[in-house]
């Protein structure tokens, strides 16, 4: 049994660490800051929860792990309000985002 | 005073969690300090189906796993996207509306929005909320609708 959740655990990192970088990858791939900010949220949500759900496999049936569940509750409600603060402010200061022509539609 | 009740439950039980020190002094100090900030939260009259929305708890459960399952699938698309080597995306910004009657349902809305991969919330105004979205599909599917249905309804439970 604890092997299992050893390696479960293992897995769960595994993948949050690959997502994160997916998620840094497609910050430099992505061509304007708005389709950025898309990337951005790869990390700020299955990356970093697959991050700590592997933690609370680690930590067991403890304190550390009630902590890191309110971790991932702050997480997921200010993530897209921090998102959303930094899209208005572009959007307001007058930053165009980039977008495809209608006929590019396919 | 039910809602004073239950937000003074919830400041202790994570007082409780952040802690993990039980003595009576620190516990007193754990009572002491909750205490401070509900009279603080009651004079600035934030106790309120706003502040504190008691009546989101029973339909945010299930609102929690649809959301999460529609997460996984934007994470994956996005992912695959990032990944692939001609980069497929057709960015665009889109007006999409927001049907809920108050304040907080539309913010659960645009936050859900942002959350998602594929979907950023950029403005929102008279119930419209402008959103910037990265492919035609996660455009389509927020026309669509689904979600702002979902947060209606959830919004409408009591």
């Amino acid at each position: 049994m604890d092997l299992i959740v050893y390696y479960a655990s293992w897995a769960l990192l595994s993948c949050g660490a690959f997502l994160c970088a997916v998620g840094g990858l497609g910050i430099l791939r992505l061509p304007d800051f708005y389709s950025r900010q898309h990337a951005a949220g790869i990390t700020d949500t299955l990356g970093s929860a697959f991050v700590l759900i592997g933690l609370m496999l680690q930590s067991g049936f403890s304190l550390n792990a009630a902590k890191l569940v309110m971790i991932l509750i702050f997480l997921i409600l200010t993530s897209p309000v921090a998102t959303h603060a930094i899209a208005q402010a572009a959007r307001q200061s007058g930053l165009e985002p980039k977008v495809v022509a209608e006929e590019d539609e396919a | 005073m039910s809602r004073a009740l239950s937000l003074s439950t919830l400041l202790f039980a994570i007082w409780l969690i952040w802690s993990g020190h039980y003595t009576p002094l620190l516990l007193a100090f754990g009572v002491l300090s909750c205490a401070l900030v509900l009279l603080v939260s009651h004079r600035m009259r934030i106790i309120d189906p706003e502040g504190h929305p008691t009546h989101l708890v029973r339909g945010s459960l299930s609102y929690g796993l649809w959301l999460t399952w529609a997460l996984i699938q934007s994470n994956i698309d996005l992912a695959k996207r990032v990944l692939s080597p001609s980069l497929p995306i057709a960015p665009r910004m889109i007006r999409v509306k927001a049907s809920q009657k108050t304040h907080l349902g539309q913010v659960i809305y645009a936050n859900s929005i942002t959350l998602t991969p594929g979907t950023v919330s950029v403005d929102i105004e008279d119930g419209m909320i402008e959103v910037h979205a990265l492919t035609a599909e996660a455009a389509q599917e927020l026309i669509d609708g689904e979600m702002d249905r979902r947060v209606t309804r959830l919004e409408n439970e009591d």
